[in-house]
């Protein structure tokens, strides 16, 4: 009989630092790169929104090392990195004649992210308090999906009515209702998961869970999903079904709930297929981009990359505004483009690094809830590059998702903020030593007991 | 131009690289320890006692075929076999549905039985609820929370 002990604990909060300090420094390096090639000086802003930008990201650190102090120590700098580069490069498209001007947007939307995430190890200093307003979660996520529906507030852009409208400024809900929902979802399976996977009957060979246990979380998905529907957002709906799919099988240990859902999923791309017409042109262009008289989008991204090569064109250097929403939903051919192939590799590994680093904090928590919640949304993290990154190089079908942290956009990027500031707050908890009591009275804690009432 | 622009690259994986060195220590952070040595190490360790003989006649173990620990197994011996999740057992269950003095294996002449010692989650024999002195035969499986045992010779 032997056990697995954890090496000693460490903070790491110094390897943070300087992580950060190279992040920051190739996000520099990038900018200034844009400015060289484009003007042929050094932006003159380097040293104030450089500053700006390191200042912002340094002040995150020194919150951590307050306020969570075991958190993981490459999550902050990955994402200041991509951050950066994605400020970087939409930047340098705004920089191209008659580009637009979101940079200066996207910078603030960054400061409003962090303050967020901050302001969320502020208020949540243990993740577990978060499963006392399950329900509250999933009410307010349901009621954001719907805002855009609402009459006055919501806006209706490129074909998809996703938006709401705020005094200036529009806002996608239904990125903020993508937490609430996936907390929802890990709080109500933690308590569920052992009557989901333990009581029911079997139907051919598949056990399948009761309708009482299974009712509310089937009401909150079908609901969400018939809304995205009505609002003609097919990237969403199938971020949110993988999502859900994705957590009852982590929490269930079920394979019946892959094969269940791979089916439902087969049934509702054709019966998408069937109703919407602009599903259907998306199918077409996926399997032939090149058709006159069609949307030439998916195209020039292609031309883009390949036009990057291997090495890249370097940044300014190449042409990727030609590119329809070459800064959002086409930043990743943009980048293709100018940093090659290899670097376009680099920041999907990236992605997984993060994804990693959630799936590493989801083993180490010591709760199901937090589990649960990690796993959720690294993989949520996970199925959106897939989305955006297969629909951009036709793997997929295209659907009109962000590219997390790099894309133009502020809601999303503050949900992006919000999603690490959790994965930190549980990271936090899962890096901690453990409190030495705990082991002596194991064996005292109560029996777990099946609920199936 | 074209330094700079190599030069980013490299950068990049260069990061890559010393991320994955930080997270190096994190996949090998791990050590295993045999559980019989003292967690504060100012006690030396027991020796190690001898098990006593298993009988020869009729089923000779209990094979854990489903749940966390499946793949060991226990000798039945004349003493008998207490399972629960209390470290005094003879079988310590590392089943959240176990309780702490779950179950009770014992011999009666020729015969194996099984008692339950009033358990949270019920132990099960062939799929039905039992009490006390349950008689057991090689291949019975014996459910307990999520871990199913099964007698073997």
């Amino acid at each position: 009989m032997s056990t697995v002990d954890e090496a000693p604990p460490k903070t790491r909060r110094n390897t943070e630092l300087v992580l950060l300090i190279v992040a920051v420094a190739i996000v520099l390096i990038a900018y200034a790169n844009v400015g060289l090639a484009i003007d042929d000086s050094l932006p003159v802003d380097l040293v104030t929104l450089g500053g700006g930008f390191a200042i912002v990201a340094f002040a995150f650190h020194l919150v951590l090392r307050w306020k969570a102090p075991y958190a993981d120590p490459v999550l902050l700098p990955i994402v200041t990195l991509l951050n950066g580069l994605g400020l970087v490069m939409i930047h340098r498209i705004d920089l191209t004649p008659g580009g637009p001007n979101a940079a200066p947007k996207q910078l603030m939307w960054t400061a409003v992210g962090v303050i967020a995430a901050v302001a969320l190890l502020f208020v949540v200093p243990d993740h577990r308090r978060l499963r006392r307003y399950t329900f509250i979660f999933g009410l307010a996520g349901f009621v954001l999906l719907l805002t855009p529906l609402l009459p006055l507030i919501g806006k209706n852009i490129n074909g998809s009515r996703v938006w709401i409208g705020l005094g200036g400024f529009s806002f996608q809900p239904s990125e903020i209702a993508k937490i609430l929902i996936t907390i929802f979802f890990a709080s109500y399976l933690v308590q569920t998961r052992d009557a989901l996977s333990l009581v029911g009957r079997r139907v051919l060979g598949l056990p399948l869970p009761r309708a009482r246990d299974m009712g509310p979380i089937m009401i909150a998905w079908l609901a969400s999903l018939g809304v995205l529907v009505f609002e003609s957002d097919l990237g969403t709906s199938l971020l949110f079904f993988g999502l859900f799919v994705g957590m009852l099988y982590v929490a269930t240990e079920r394979r019946s709930w892959i094969i269940i859902g791979i089916g439902l999923f087969l049934a509702g791309s054709y019966l998408a297929y069937l109703l919407f017409a602009h599903f259907q042109e998306r199918v077409s262009l996926w399997f032939d981009p090149f058709q006159p008289g069609k949307s030439d989008q998916i195209a020039k991204g292609l031309m883009g990359m390949a036009a990057g090569g291997m090495f890249g064109t370097g940044l300014g250097q190449g042409h990727p505004e030609l590119t329809y929403f070459a800064n959002s939903d086409f930043i990743i051919p943009s980048f293709g483009e100018e940093l090659g192939l290899v670097g376009l590799f680099a920041i999907l590994v990236l992605y997984g690094l993060i994804v990693e680093r959630g799936l590493r904090a989801g083993i180490a928590c010591r709760d199901g809830f937090g589990k649960l919640l990690a796993t959720g949304l690294a993989f949520s993290i996970a199925l959106q590059v897939f989305v955006v990154v297969g629909g951009v190089t036709r793997v997929i079908p295209l659907t009109g998702l962000t590219t997390p942290f790099l894309s133009a956009g502020g809601s999303s990027l503050l949900a992006n903020w919000v999603i690490v500031a959790l994965l930190l707050r549980i990271s936090n908890q899962a890096r901690q030593p453990s409190d030495p009591e705990r082991p002596e009275r194991l064996s005292t804690d109560d029996t777990q007991v099946v609920k199936i009432r | 131009m074209t330094a700079i622009r190599l030069g980013l690259l490299a950068l990049l994986w260069a990061f890559i690289f010393s991320i994955v060195g930080v997270l190096r220590g994190d996949i090998y952070g791990t050590r295993v320890v045999t559980r019989a040595a003292d967690r504060r190490g100012n006690t030396p360790t027991p020796p190690p006692v001898r098990q006593p003989r298993a009988i020869r006649r009729g089923p000779t173990h209990l094979a854990i075929t489903e749940g966390s620990m499946r793949g060991s197994s226990v000798p039945l011996t004349d003493g008998g076999v207490l399972i629960g999740r209390n470290p005094e057992c003879t079988l310590v269950l590392s089943d959240d549905f176990a309780s702490g003095r779950h179950a009770r294996i014992y011999r009666d002449g020729d015969q194996w039985l099984v008692d339950d010692l009033g358990s949270t989650n019920g132990t099960y024999v062939g799929g039905e609820r039992i009490g006390e002195r349950v008689p057991i035969g090689e291949g019975s499986r014996i459910r307990i929370g999520q871990t199913v045992l099964e007698v073997r010779k």
